[in-house]
């Protein structure tokens, strides 16, 4: 079946369709990696996005469930070259055709996904339509892209309740906004007991545990949309607990301690960024999927965070380090999956914040 | 890190003649390294023995020496140069090997020299087999278990605590050199032994056989600083058992999850952080297939065959970024080059896939064994780069230069399914078309992957092939199914064989269904950020695919097709000259595009010309670049055959040939007409005839008189030329000569038994001008390849000298060259013959251009754009001979080829060459030797064995090689005529007769040479080939002409020269 990708600025690329028949709009980005795609579909900072995927074969090693990222894929929409007809690893007990089906995700294969990309690059993340309607109305259509946006993301993609990650170590608060589970996992592997809460839990009740550490994870959307989150933040802020802060986690921290965030052209999404340790000189190659940035300028000049990590590509920040506080963001992905282990270490520093590396 | 000041001079060693397993892809390493220095207003002082090489221009470094690569050499070098630096990875094992002997010696603490770079230190780490072992267990990354043993007892002793079958790898070799997997005893013996001896530390690994697994590179980078960065990752699609050399590889990896991928690239960067390397290095992993289990199975500390792939595969500059790093710049400080905007210190995404597909030597050793196993066979390689995987593999397929367009190439039909399933299990470089006819077959796809190990995946993507064959032949052609056959990139003249259509039919429906090529760029961040290097693929599509390559206008353009792959009879010499007409077409303000599909060549480097197209050379290919940047002109002449073969098919795409007419390069190619030339030009040659037939071939020799020389019109390196003694000769020649399609007829001429003479010129359709005379060492008979070749002339007299210039000038003129010719002369009784005339540049230009200091390839490159010789400041004519002598000298890979006859003859079969350049011939013969690694006396034994037409020449060298003080073994009838004569020969029993007989001598590795010189035409003799194989096997110099065995003995003679003269090629200008 024939399946157009329709994008806001009146493009349209025609392909095949793959998962759903289901019209979808929805905000498109691109991702540079070259492996990781059921990662990718579910890290729940995707949510309200369709996902291009740059590199063109995709599928090839099918699915293995034990890789995703959350309960379940998040991507609106998923837009490939070419999807592998079959599966082959030993892992692999599901094909990408058949889980883009069953959980109702429409796709669009087939189309030249490079030069959606340049496209992408040179104007910037806009919205677009998978629609498999051979009769679309640009004229309906494009207006109805402009108007989108995408709203409550955050809320949909935390947890529902309170859950726990035994451990015999330092007893860490993770803040769902969105989390990829390697976050926990990470921290878990280290030995912490990890107490994951929904995103709208007060700071009052996190603090009342008295954790060794909060752990802000990542998440969707726009930071500033987040204010009730933010306030609660504020109050984590406040107290003396270590934090250490991922991605949406990391924005939010700077918005609640009075910066600002803007967002980028075309974001960073992909598992080859290089940041720079601004305190050793070293550079990291890092995982990353973020469409908004921290403007590190403003909390430098009142003094209330310094920027620790910086992207060595086009210089935006990448990670805060507050003054006189125990916390500590970044905006890449320690925790990975997919891309590079390179910046693992992190939370073998978040360990020592907290007192508890052994 | 700043880079660091106290670095001024630098020495970069290179790797020497291009032998197998150490080709063009140092040369390309060496020339990006040493131009990255210069960049940096660092002095460069080259030494490389390989004349072939850009490397060794004066437009790459400051100081050229052409000289063997000894330690002896570098020393001499080093206190003659006075650099304060060596940069050693970049030459390959050869350099990294000659490096580290300098270093162990204390010679560079001596004198101040420091290794910048790897240390010596992380070298050994990697290199040394223990070392690496104990290194690998410090940080727990798993190796197969292994032992390192000195004599078979010892690795038969380990052997049984492990378990057959077991790997067996020499340390400090090239290329897998003697290594091997043994099943049994017997086998485990066999390799083992001749491992042993090829090890330069006499050391050999054995190791747990993890044949099957999957076979996975990464290619690293880091600073001294200590950052890392992983290039690019490499699936084999041949597991682990074939070396990666003569593996299809694919990048980046196709079936390895994110997983499988982070865990062993996090490995990967642990290693080389534990390893503590300064610059590229490459780590090869088994990969288990079916778990997480994985063993590193080598480090390579250096650049190497994979990074140049990888550079090629990603657009990341790893030699480029190395040279920096051992400057003491971080990633982070070096920009990428691609990019503009972006930094060293990021990993390249790539969004298509890349296939390489190894060249394998097979079409010239007909008789070696097809089997690939860990001792790689592959002389050169090809890469192509598509958006699909079966795209790529198509493309690469059709770029090898080796008569295959399709998985249909080798046929198979003729076999039953158990006679294929058998052939299966034959591990061969036919296998994926093994794979596709038992797809035909329906062969389940699951039985294919149990028998091969290769993975599902890649099976699945042949089945897709094999697919689109069908439809091809059972569907009608409607645009859906052309366009996915075009995506596929089946070439038009394949549909249209599948299809029964013709090609013109085939390419008049795409144009009416408007499908076509377009390009995209490789840009290492697949899109992410504007890319400034305009390095394309193609892809075919419809109209909504994108085509990034836009047509410049406004200056003047040139196309310029490259060779292609590295293979017998066109090697590197070719990538030369296209390399120099390109920057010489840069200088006069044209715009430049290359075309090529060779990833380890300097061509196929993204600033060598403005655009370059990584694509095959087929005439559909050349004419979709054609399409769209519609040249103003295409020079063919540089590109060795490759080129040549598409000048008919430019001049029908309407582009105009630059240099010597199309019309007059047939007039040089057709018997008949280059007659008529010679004819109006009163210029003899050896009598001779065409014919289609083995009958008239006969009756031509039956004219002619035996000896004749039997060959194809349009050949490539001697392919398929033989001399021929007999009627039965000429039989089984052209039963040979017609397993190659052949389009053109045979020629049969006369053999001369004379002095062959070469000659390159340049002519500007007036003027001629020729660099110098070559002489050939060996009498006509063996290809010119293969010969010993003396600049200047040494033996003939000035009046030839001058007959040979006339003739060439009378040959360039009646011909109406307009660039370069090339001619083979031979002079017999004071008669000079012409035998072959090439419109075109040779083999021995770039020798020629270095040691006369002439640059022949911008010169004719200025002579094709219009400029006069008398312009441009030379004299025409032969130009004054040089005070020094050089001497070119070919080197051979036989070692590595089972069962390929060594011996020599019209046919080429070396693979690369070496210079030896001195103020004297006898030095000049030494060091040429030298080069070659012949490294002589060490036992002072021989063993001469010579067929009856030569008793008599071999007495006077046997004599001197006595007079050394060598033993000499010989056959009963040679013995006799020596011993007649004086010489005290010792009779020894042939093969099947008593031990002790020869095969004992050769085995027992007390011989320093073996002097055999085949009946010519056809050897019916078996024990003369296994002489000469067990020799070669053995590691003793076999000698099959008595022309070089004079000359051996002459530069034996001469083994007191301990100062060699160095010479400094950038000093030379001999006009």
């Amino acid at each position: 079946m024939k399946a157009f990708l329709i994008l806001e600025d009146g493009h349209v690329f025609t392909g095949t369709s793959i998962g759903s028949a289901r019209e979808v709009i929805s905000e498109i980005v691109f991702n540079t990696s070259m492996t990781g795609y059921l990662e990718v579909m579910t890290d729940p900072s995707y949510a309200g996005q369709a996902v291009c995927m740059t590199y063109p074969l995709i599928g090839n090693y099918g699915i293995c469930y034990d890789d995703q990222e959350s309960r379940k894929p998040w991507i609106d929409g998923f837009i490939v070259r070419e999807l592998s007809r079959v599966p082959s690893n030993f892992r692999s007990v599901d094909t990408i055709q058949h889980f883009l089906s069953r959980y109702d995700i429409p796709g669009i294969a087939g189309i030249d996904t490079r030069a959606l990309t340049k496209i992408l690059r040179e104007k910037g993340t806009m919205n677009g339509m998978i629609t498999v309607n051979e009769n679309y109305d640009l004229d309906t259509i494009l207006p109805e892209l402009k108007a989108y946006t995408v709203r409550g993301v955050v809320e949909k993609v935390t947890c529902r309740e309170r859950e726990i990650l035994k451990g015999d170590g330092p007893r860490v608060a993770l803040l769902d906004l969105g989390a990829k589970r390697n976050i926990a996992r990470s921290l878990n592997q280290r030995g912490c007991q990890v107490t994951v809460y929904p995103a709208w839990t007060p700071a009052e009740e996190i603090l009342r545990e008295k954790p060794d550490g909060i752990m802000l994870s990542n998440g969707p959307g726009d930071p500033s949309d987040c204010g009730s989150v933010i306030r609660e933040i504020r109050r984590l802020y406040e107290s003396d607990v270590p934090i250490f802060a991922i991605c949406l986690g990391h924005q939010l921290m700077a918005l609640a301690a009075g910066g600002e965030t803007y967002k980028m052209k075309y974001g960073h999404r992909g598992g080859n960024h290089p940041v720079k340790d601004l305190s050793t000189g070293r550079v990291y190659i890092s995982s990353q999927n973020h469409g908004y940035v921290v403007d590190a300028r403003i909390l430098e000049e009142k003094n209330i965070a310094h920027p620790a990590f910086v992207n060595v590509n086009d210089g935006t920040n990448e990670g805060m380090s507050y003054v006189g506080k125990n916390i500590f963001t970044v905006q890449f992905h320690p925790e990975a999956c997919p891309g590079p282990e390179d910046s693992a270490f992190l939370f073998d520093r978040f360990l020592h914040m907290m007192g508890g590396d052994r | 890190m700043p880079r660091n000041k106290d670095i001024r001079k630098v020495l970069v060693i290179g790797s020497g003649p291009i032998v197998i397993g150490q080709a063009a892809e140092f040369d390309y390493a060496g020339t990006q390294a040493c131009r990255s220095l210069k960049e940096e207003g660092i002095e460069v002082v080259l030494l490389n023995s390989n004349p072939a090489t850009i490397m060794t221009d004066k437009d790459i470094a400051d100081h050229v020496y052409i000289e063997p690569l000894t330690v002896e050499v570098v020393e001499q070098l080093i206190l003659k140069e006075k650099p304060d630096s060596v940069l050693p990875t970049l030459g390959g094992q050869a350099g990294l090997n000659l490096a580290m002997e300098l270093e162990e010696k204390g010679f560079l603490k001596e004198h101040n020299v420091r290794l910048i770079g790897t240390t010596a230190e992380t070298i050994r780490k990697a290199e040394d087999r223990q070392e690496f072992k104990d290194t690998m267990e410090k940080i727990g990354e798993p190796v197969a278990p292994s032992k390192v043993v000195i004599s078979v007892e010892e690795g038969l002793a380990f052997t049984s605590t492990i378990g057959y079958p077991v790997v067996l790898r020499p340390a400090y070799t090239l290329g897998g050199s003697g290594g091997g997997i043994a099943s049994n005893e017997y086998e485990l013996r066999e390799i083992l032994e001749n491992g042993l001896r090829l090890s330069r530390v006499g050391e050999v690994l054995v190791e747990r056989c993890i044949a099957g697994w999957k076979e996975i590179e990464y290619e690293v980078m880091r600073d001294s600083a200590g950052n890392c960065i992983t290039v690019c990752n490499m699936e084999n699609i041949d597991p682990v058992g074939v070396h990666t050399g003569d593996s299809i590889v694919v990048a980046p990896s196709q079936t390895l999850g994110d997983k499988e991928y982070q865990m062993l690239r996090t490995s990967a960067l642990n290693i080389i952080t534990e390893l503590g390397i300064a610059g590229g290095c490459n780590v090869q992993y088994a990969l288990h297939p079916e778990s997480f289990e994985y063993c590193v199975i080598e480090v390579n500390p250096r650049v190497s065959r994979s990074s140049a792939l990888a550079s090629k595969a990603t657009g990341y500059p790893i030699a480029k970024v190395s040279a920096k790093i051992a400057l003491g710049y971080t990633l982070d400080e070096i920009p990428n080059a691609i990019t503009g905007k972006t930094y060293a210190s990021f990993e390249p995404m790539l969004d298509y896939c890349v296939v390489k597909i190894p060249r394998l030597p097979f079409d010239k050793f007909i008789t070696a064994k097809r089997t690939l196993t860990t001792q790689m066979k592959a002389t050169g390689e090809v890469m192509s780069i598509c958006s699909s995987f079966e795209g790529a593999l198509m493309k690469a397929i059709r770029s090898l230069e080796q008569h295959v367009d399709s998985l249909m190439s080798y046929d198979f039909s003729h076999l039953d399914n158990e006679e294929l399933l058998e052939e299966l299990r034959v591990v061969d470089d036919r296998r994926i078309w093994k794979i596709a006819e038992a797809i035909r077959r329906k062969i389940s796809q699951y039985t294919l992957h149990e028998m091969t190990k290769i993975d599902l995946w890649f099976i699945d993507k042949i089945a897709v092939l094999v697919e689109m064959e069908e439809a091809l032949k059972t569907r009608e052609l409607d645009r859906e199914l052309l366009l996915e056959a075009k995506r596929l990139e089946f070439p038009d003249s394949v549909i249209a064989r599948l299809a029964g259509k013709t090609e013109a039919e085939i390419k008049g429906l795409r144009g009416e269904f408007g499908i076509t090529a377009a390009y995209k760029m490789v840009d290492t961040c697949a899109a992410e950020f504007a890319a400034q290097t305009p390095y394309y693929y193609s892809v075919y599509g419809d109209g909504e695919t994108e085509n990034e390559a836009i047509a410049d206008t406004g200056r003047k353009k040139i196309l310029v097709l490259g060779s292609g792959p590295i293979r017998i009879g066109q090697g590197i010499e070719f990538d030369f000259c296209s390399v120099h007409c390109t920057w010489a077409f840069a200088k006069e303000g044209y715009e430049t595009i290359i075309v090529n599909n060779n990833p380890e060549t300097v061509s196929t480097d993204f600033d060598i010309a403005d655009k370059l197209y990584f694509e095959p050379l087929t005439p559909e290919d050349v004419e979709n670049i054609v399409n769209i940047e519609k040249p103003d002109g295409a020079v063919v002449q540089f590109g060795g055959q490759t080129a040549i073969k598409l000048t008919q098919d430019l001049l029908k795409m309407g582009v105009k040939i630059l240099g010597t007419s199309a019309k007059d390069v047939d007039a040089a190619e057709d018997r008949e007409l280059f007659d008529e030339v010679l004819e109006q030009c009163g210029i003899p040659r050896p009598k001779g005839h065409t014919v289609y037939t083995a009958q008239e071939a006969k009756e031509a020799a039956g004219e002619l008189g035996y000896p004749v020389l039997v060959r194809p019109s349009y050949v490539l390196g001697g392919q398929g030329m033989r001399i021929a003694v007999s009627d039965e000769d000429v039989d089984e020649y052209i039963g040979l000569i017609n397993q190659i399609a052949q389009e053109h007829p045979i020629l049969v001429d006369k053999y001369l038994m004379g002095k062959e003479i070469e000659v390159d010129a340049v002519c500007d359709g007036e003027d001629i001008l020729i660099p110098g005379i070559m002489e050939h060492i060996e009498r006509a008979g063996i290809h010119s390849g293969d010969s010993i070749s003396v600049y200047p002339a040494q033996t003939i007299s000035a009046r030839t000298k001058a007959t040979i210039a006339e003739y060439t000038r009378l040959l360039a003129r009646a011909l109406h060259v307009v660039g370069m010719i090339n001619i083979q002369f031979i002079v017999h009784n004071e008669e000079v013959y012409v035998i072959e005339v090439n419109p075109r540049s040779s083999r021995t230009v770039p020798y020629i251009s270095k040691v006369t200091g002439i640059p022949i390839v911008p010169l004719a490159t200025k002579v094709i754009l219009g400029y006069r010789l008398r312009d441009l400041g030379y004299t025409p004519g032969l130009q004054p001979e040089a005070k020094h002598f050089a001497i070119k000298m070919p080197v051979f890979s036989f070692e590595k080829i089972r069962d390929a006859d060594i011996s020599l003859g019209p046919e080429m079969k070396s693979t690369g060459e070496c210079l030896g350049i001195a103020e004297t011939f006898n030095e000049a013969l030494y060091k040429a030797f030298l080069g070659a690694g012949i490294r002589l006396p060490k036992y002072k034994q021989m063993i001469i064995t010579v067929k009856d037409e030569d008793k008599e020449d071999i007495i006077p060298i046997a004599r001197r090689f006595q007079a050394l003080g060598y033993r000499i073994f010989a056959t009963r009838s040679t013995a006799r005529v020596l011993k007649e004569n004086g010489i005290r020969a010792i009779r020894t029993n042939k093969l099947e007769q008593p031990a002790p007989n020869l095969m004992d001598l050769i085995l027992g590795h007390k011989i320093d040479v073996v002097i055999d010189t085949p009946p010519q035409g056809i050897e019916h003799q078996k024990d003369g080939f296994l002489i000469r194989r067990s020799a070669i096997e053995t590691g003793v110099n076999v000698l099959t002409s008595l022309d070089t065995a004079e000359a051996l003995v002459t530069s034996l003679e001469n083994t007191d020269l301990h100062n060699l003269t160095l010479i400094d090629i950038a000093d030379i200008d001999n006009r």
